[in-house]
């Protein structure tokens, strides 16, 4: 019944999205450059880049809509089918693929009964394998709308699209709640949702080399006399040293010393507040 | 020349140099409160453009997004002011299997970029830059524009920087699913509106480039890496490091490894030294290969554990640094299974422009599916490295030279799997099951 091709009430480009369309296409020193935010803004609004999307970018560029349709089909994100209300990605680039990506896209295809690049019967999840998404040192990696869920195993993807279906609070391991794919597609055409402020800073796997530091009292060195207007961290006037004492400890790995020759101090350069 | 491979830990620097992560952890590490006050930017706008170009040169920065050309050199490419505009496009197209710095510092610290956008901006005169993101990481996305938005309020952005005068204007533009935008002229035909091919040189960039005119593109490291180098000096930068491969970097480590992640150290580490930190490979595993810098650099073996990872040491291996995306395998992994992977990968990717490219990554994936599953044919592998020969040096770009490295370096070190591949399929050589970070837990 909400089979995606039938949503046709929500096809239609509004007056709305014809203003911000022609404001895109202002942001730029050429509105040409406009065209693949444009396009993302159509999907946000149409849930794939339809044919009146293509006319409407072309009028107001200038084009043709065989220019527009030229690039849309060139970009993997653009999609000429309806898209679910979540776009499931399983990385299948190699790295991930060994750990165990292909083993999560087979058991998700599986449980939802779709091929790749199908939606699910009650419109919910579209699914696709996809190239790296640049977190492979969280791999096997998914992501939902272009969040990251990280480290991730059969069981636990199965549970993820899952709650999505029943419609329960989904967080990814680094970004903000999931809301819809089209209100993702509507932040990469440039119009801010407000949510920067959710989700952390950096995952386990991004700090483990700065954790590592940390427990050694490792640094690099201080700033020249020429420019010590800051350190380099970036953060005047912070102590460096105190994360180190919060810092789940690292030490039993880090102390496998590396290499005879390899001086080690430890505790030795930690920087002083300026 | 190269240096030995404890060069890197000179005396009076640490293994370890945090400096582009080193905030990745403050409270809101993505706000201006986080990050702090742009000390930098404050002390580059009291210098003169050409101050901040000679710094960056003195510093002997190089690209960090794979090819590791001198910053400063590119820089001075640009044509004297003529009076038009010049553009800075930063590159955050990360896309490189494997490759995977930039997206979280952008995640996490977003001004560091923002403010080396800036002061790189006011240095080659650029009075519009653009950082084009790839579009598929959202929440980097919001990140960025967040950014952009304090930054404007601050003062650091619009019409006259921090009372200077000078004015910078970013734009955050979201990619939409190709990795050959990475390519930095493709980037700039993305960016006018296009399908993303890249276009032949010359002109280049630094003269005719974004809308034909004098374009600087730059990795998103790169960038990040130049306020540390206005606050810190060229010679505070050029201590860590090597003779030619100066400053720190982030080298990211994934695999089958105990501790996959982020390391932030002076060029010309070993990866022995990193998977010592690490705490090794992960149990009961031994390492098999790796690449040194995503799958475009050709694959090295343990007997490379102990190369200087900086451009001269890996280059000196037959490889390339690249991006320091050192993802290591161990013995389960099947390398003819990796290496059509990676193809698959080159054949969807590819941008159709040229014939070597487009024709040969197709038959290069018909042939190795065929010895991934056991059904090879002799003469194969002949003509694995046949088609290699003639996509290497004779495609457009550097995708069609990078699709053949895994594949000739694979062959080089373990011919007899392509060998195995004639009768036997890789899955029973290398249960794939083996090689899953989940199937560990229950064995």
């Amino acid at each position: 019944m909400t089979a995606p091709d039938q949503r046709t009430d929500v096809t239609a480009l509004t007056d709305e999205c014809l203003a911000e369309l022609r404001e895109i296409a202002g942001r730029y020193p050429q509105s040409r450059s406009a065209l693949l935010p444009m396009l993302h803004l159509v999907q946000s609004v149409s849930g794939h880049v339809t044919p009146e999307g293509i006319e409407t970018c072309a009028a107001i560029l200038g084009i043709s809509a065989a220019e527009v349709a030229a690039v849309s089909t060139f970009y993997t994100m653009y999609k000429r089918r309806p898209v679910g209300d979540y776009h499931v990605g399983v990385c299948t680039n190699t790295l991930c693929a060994v750990l165990g990506g292909d083993l999560i896209f087979e058991r998700l295809k599986d449980h939802l009964d779709v091929g790749n690049d199908e939606t699910t019967a009650d419109g919910k999840i579209t699914l696709e394998h996809i190239e790296c998404n640049a977190a492979c040192d969280y791999a096997p990696v998914m992501m939902v709308n272009w969040e990251f869920f990280d480290n991730q195993t059969p069981e636990s993807a199965v549970g993820v699209v899952d709650d999505l279906r029943a419609g329960t609070d989904v967080h990814p391991t680094r970004g903000a709640r999931i809301v819809s794919w089209r209100e993702g597609e509507r932040v990469l055409a440039g119009f801010s949702d407000g949510r920067a402020d959710e989700g952390p800073a950096a995952g386990a796997a991004s700090l483990v080399g700065l954790q590592i530091a940390r427990d050694n009292g490792w640094t690099a060195p201080d700033f020249g006399d020429d420019g010590s207007d800051a350190d380099p961290s970036g953060k005047d006037g912070e102590p460096n040293g105190d994360a180190a004492d919060n810092a789940p400890t690292l030490r039993a790995e880090s102390e496998h010393k590396v290499d005879d020759a390899t001086p080690t101090k430890p505790a030795a350069k930690r920087k002083d507040a300026r | 020349m190269t240096t030995s491979a404890t060069e890197a830990g000179t005396p009076d620097i640490d293994l370890l140099t945090p400096v582009l992560s080193a905030g990745w952890d403050a409270e809101r590490a993505w706000t201006l409160s986080g990050y702090g006050d742009y000390a930098a930017l404050r002390k580059a706008v009291r210098m003169t453009p050409g101050e901040v170009v000679a710094l960056v040169k003195d510093s002997g920065l190089r690209g960090r997004g794979g090819a590791g050309f001198p910053t400063g050199m590119k820089w001075g490419f640009l044509p004297p002011d003529d009076g038009g505009p010049r553009y800075l496009v930063v590159n955050a197209d990360e896309s490189e299997p494997g490759t995977c710095k930039d997206i979280p510092l952008m995640l996490a610290s977003p001004h560091i970029l923002l403010e080396g956008v800036i002061v790189s901006a006011y240095a080659i005169g650029a009075r519009t830059a653009f950082i084009y993101v790839r579009g598929e990481v959202l929440h980097v996305v919001r990140r960025l524009q967040a950014a952009v938005a304090e930054a404007y309020a601050a003062g650091y952005l619009g019409p006259d920087i921090l009372g200077s005068g000078a004015a910078v204007d970013v734009i955050v533009h979201a990619g939409a699913g190709a990795y050959i935008c990475g390519e930095e002229t493709a980037m700039l035909d993305s960016l006018e509106g296009l399908r993303g091919q890249p276009r032949l040189r010359p002109p280049f960039p630094a003269v005719a480039g974004l809308y034909s005119r004098p374009t600087v593109i730059n990795n998103v490291e790169t960038i990040a890496s130049v306020p540390s180098i206005v606050a810190g000096g060229a010679d505070w930068f050029a201590q860590m490091g090597t003779e030619k491969s100066k400053g720190m970097t982030l080298y990211s480590l994934s695999g089958h490894v105990r501790l996959p992640g982020q390391y932030e150290a002076p060029l010309g580490i070993t990866l022995r030294q990193l998977l010592d930190l690490g705490g090794g490979m992960r149990e009961g595993s031994e390492l098999k290969f790796w690449t040194p810098g995503g799958s475009s650099t050709p694959l090295l073996t343990a007997e490379h554990l102990d190369i200087p990872l900086d451009y001269e040491g890996v280059a000196d291996a037959g490889s390339m640094l690249g991006t320091k995306a050192l993802q290591v395998f161990d013995q389960t992994t099947s390398v003819v299974r990796c290496v059509l992977r990676w193809t698959e990968f080159y054949k969807h990717e590819s941008c159709g422009k040229c014939t070597p490219c487009r024709e040969g990554t197709w038959w290069l994936v018909q042939t190795l599916q065929r010895l991934e599953d056991g059904n090879g044919r002799p003469g194969d592998i002949e003509m694995l490295l046949d088609l290699c020969d003639n996509i290497l040096g004779r495609a457009f770009c550097a995708l069609g030279d990078g699709a053949t490295s895994p594949i000739t370096s694979a062959i080089e070190y373990f011919r007899d799997e392509f060998e195995a591949g004639m009768h036997t399929p890789a899955t029973e050589l290398f249960p794939y099951q083996a090689s899953t970070v989940f199937e560990g837990e229950r064995v």
